[in-house]
């Protein structure tokens, strides 16, 4: 099929330059963030509220100097648990369970810092690497579930997740709970065993740096190891993977550890910062799973990008209550414009079309 | 003893029915090649939409359309991308869940000035079968329930056989099999799967309608509460074919009717509200082990 010749005006240096730009591998993300706030506008404005204070809040909220280690502390675990996405995202693969891994790990780490035997050094340590330990078995359990019995990773995470969720809020109310408290959690840990802090910032703590170290180790994996370049020609193609001698089970089983153990660390960090203690329901309740899950789609699993993705994501959640507070906007915003971003990242696929069919033709 | 048998029965039918509609959804999804996990939050808005549009003019039916009409529309995302533009079904159904969740929390906010849970005064829930009370057997599972739950299993067995047995039918099985052979028939494949994925929104509104006018009268939020993904999981159970799907559906219905059973002798709640998806996933499993996957039509990887 012959391309039908092009109409004199296409052929003007400005529009080819902006067939060129949108081209761009950042018009496509960049894209999906404007439309989604534009998409977030008209929902605010039909609400009857006034788009522009609202986002005003939602930026001035989440920048607001006097909170600016919360909204650091939020961040770090964004990050790590687009991280948790990422790693299987990588290969094709979706975890959506990373609420009952977040759980389990806060599970770990607080039956580990609830001993007060261990020496100060030691808690924190161990605390996490339990919590890593941990989620990362319950993240594998799915693997041979997809390879021995077809069953999707993305169905038997989310199946998996509540069970988690649920028996970890059982133990809390009538095993590990502080007895007689109205609300299921834990004592306080001792002192030796909360996170190490930074200076006098209250919220961002060590776990900051943990996270970064996390994020860099998935950039030399991903960039410098064989593993890293096999889960990328499995999430390319995994026939081609499987025939060019990958062996995608393990892999996969190595990767949705990975993802687990990454999921229990962000878990262990938040139960070991203030206020100390595992609460029923307040790993879950700020929703950094899915915050994640959208800012790893977002870079589409690229290690360099996920920080400044899961910035957005930020901003959004620790705005979305700002906004909520001063200008009256439900903060369920920041979920109605995750999903918008995630959508319209999806339908990219128009663009991708136009692109190869541009090539079909040339 | 069989009044008490009987009323199980019944429990087990109410909360397998929204599960129902939504497998019906997936199932048909399936048949076309479209891996539809969007059910869940398009459930959610049928609920929320159901309850809205109760609220506004008085009438549950109203709801319950509104909910199938304004549903398909929700859907519409899932089938333009998936189905025109070869978009991936899972990020946008991943999307259209997380959607719904915040669309449905923030419209409860601003139009009725609640948070948590919605359930005016005077909310109109769908009328109960109260006239089939005199009849055996019959009237002590269906006198409480709404005709939408008998609707769910005649649809059922309907599309089934329709899917079985009509030549349309059969070119939407053609569809899912095997795109290539089923387009250089002359069908149009993109046409098929973006109707299905149409019709597979307007069951999510009837489950979701369902769920908030009929098993309860009132919408809570996520009270979807994964019956979505229980829906999907009963779809790779029956490998697509919907006439299974009220085996599946009933197990989940009694796990779910078992579990509130349980908790009124005493069992902690936390534990019997993981127990349908434990159970759901155990029967995936056993299932596998005894039928290894037959059809890659329903994998997550897509075979362009």
């Amino acid at each position: 099929m012959s391309a039908p010749p092009e109409p004199q005006v296409l052929r003007h240096p400005l529009v080819r330059l902006a067939r060129v730009a949108v081209r761009h591998p950042v018009v496509v993300p960049v894209g999906a963030v404007v439309i989604a706030v534009l998409i977030g506008a008209v929902i605010i404005a039909a609400a009857g509220l006034d788009p522009l204070t609202a986002y005003a809040a939602v930026l001035s909220g989440a920048f607001d100097p006097d909170t600016l280690d919360y909204t650091v502390s939020v961040w770090a675990f964004i990050c790590g648990m687009a991280l948790v996405a990422a790693i299987p995202l990588r290969m094709g693969e979706f975890n959506l369970g990373g609420n009952g891994q977040l759980v389990l790990g806060g599970l770990a780490a607080a039956v580990v810092a609830g001993q007060s035997g261990l020496p100060p050094l030691l808690a924190v340590p161990v605390a996490i690497l339990a919590a890593a330990v941990l989620a990362g078995a319950f993240g594998a359990i799915s693997a041979p579930l997809a390879t021995r019995f077809g069953i999707p990773i993305i169905i038997s995470t989310l199946l998996l997740s509540p069970v988690a969720v649920a028996v970890v809020s059982y133990l809390l109310r009538f095993q590990i709970g502080e007895k007689g408290a109205a609300v299921a959690q834990t004592d306080r840990f001792p002192e030796s065993a909360r996170m190490w802090a930074l200076g006098d910032l209250s919220y961002t703590n060590v776990g900051l740096i943990i996270v970064i170290l996390l994020m860099v180790a998935y950039w030399l994996v991903d960039s410098r190891t064989a593993v890293g370049f096999e889960l990328r020609v499995v999430g390319a193609n995994r026939r081609f993977g499987a025939y060019g001698g990958v062996r995608v089970g393990r892999l996969a089983l190595g990767a949705m550890a990975a993802s687990g153990a990454v999921a229990g660390i962000v878990g262990a960090i938040i139960t070991l910062s203030a206020p100390y203690r595992l609460t029923d329901g307040a790993l879950l309740s700020p929703g950094y799973t899915f915050a994640g899950l959208a800012a790893a789609l977002l870079a589409g699993g690229r290690p360099a990008l996920i920080p400044v993705t899961a910035v957005l994501f930020t901003v959004l959640q620790v705005g979305g209550a700002a906004m909520e507070r001063s200008a009256d906007v439900p903060r369920q915003l920041s979920d109605v414009l995750q999903g918008v971003v995630i959508v319209v990242l999806a339908l990219r696929t128009v663009v991708d079309n136009r692109r190869s069919g541009e090539k079909g033709a040339r | 003893m069989q009044i008490l048998e009987l009323s199980f029965v019944a429990a087990v039918l109410l909360a397998a029915t929204p599960v129902l509609f939504a497998s019906l959804a997936g199932a048909l999804s399936a048949q076309v090649g479209v891996f539809n996990i969007a059910l869940e939050g398009q459930m959610l808005w049928g609920a929320f939409s159901a309850v809205a549009a109760s609220y506004y003019t008085g009438s549950a039916w109203a709801g319950v359309f509104t909910a199938i009409v304004s549903t398909a529309v929700f859907s519409l995302a899932l089938a333009v991308g998936a189905a025109r533009w070869k978009a991936d079904p899972i990020v946008i159904a991943i999307g259209s869940n997380l959607f719904a969740l915040g669309i449905t929390g923030f419209l409860m906010r601003v139009l009725f000035d609640v948070s948590g849970s919605f359930s005016p005064r005077g909310l109109q829930g769908l009328e109960k079968m109260r006239w089939l009370e005199g009849i055996p057997v019959i009237g002590p599972i269906f006198a409480g329930q709404t005709p939408l739950v008998p609707l769910a299993l005649v649809l059922i067995v309907a599309v089934g056989l329709w899917l079985k047995f009509s030549p349309r039918g059969l070119r939407l099985r053609g569809v899912g099999e095997h795109p290539e052979a089923a387009s250089s028939l002359g069908i149009n494949v993109s046409g098929y799967q973006f109707w299905v994925t149409i019709a597979a929104g307007a069951l999510c509104g009837i489950a979701g309608a369902q769920l908030s006018l009929g098993n309860v009268t009132v919408f809570t939020e996520n009270m979807t509460a994964g019956r979505g993904w229980i829906a999907v999981a009963a779809v790779m159970l029956v490998a697509g074919r919907p006439l299974w799907l009220p085996v599946a559906c009933l197990g989940f219905g009694a796990a779910e009717a078992l579990g509130f059973r349980l908790q009124g002798v005493g069992a902690p709640q936390q534990l019997t509200d993981a127990a349908p998806y434990a159970i759901t996933l155990l029967v995936l499993v056993a299932t596998r082990i005894r039928f290894p996957a037959r059809r890659a039509s329903i994998s997550t990887e897509s075979t362009p």
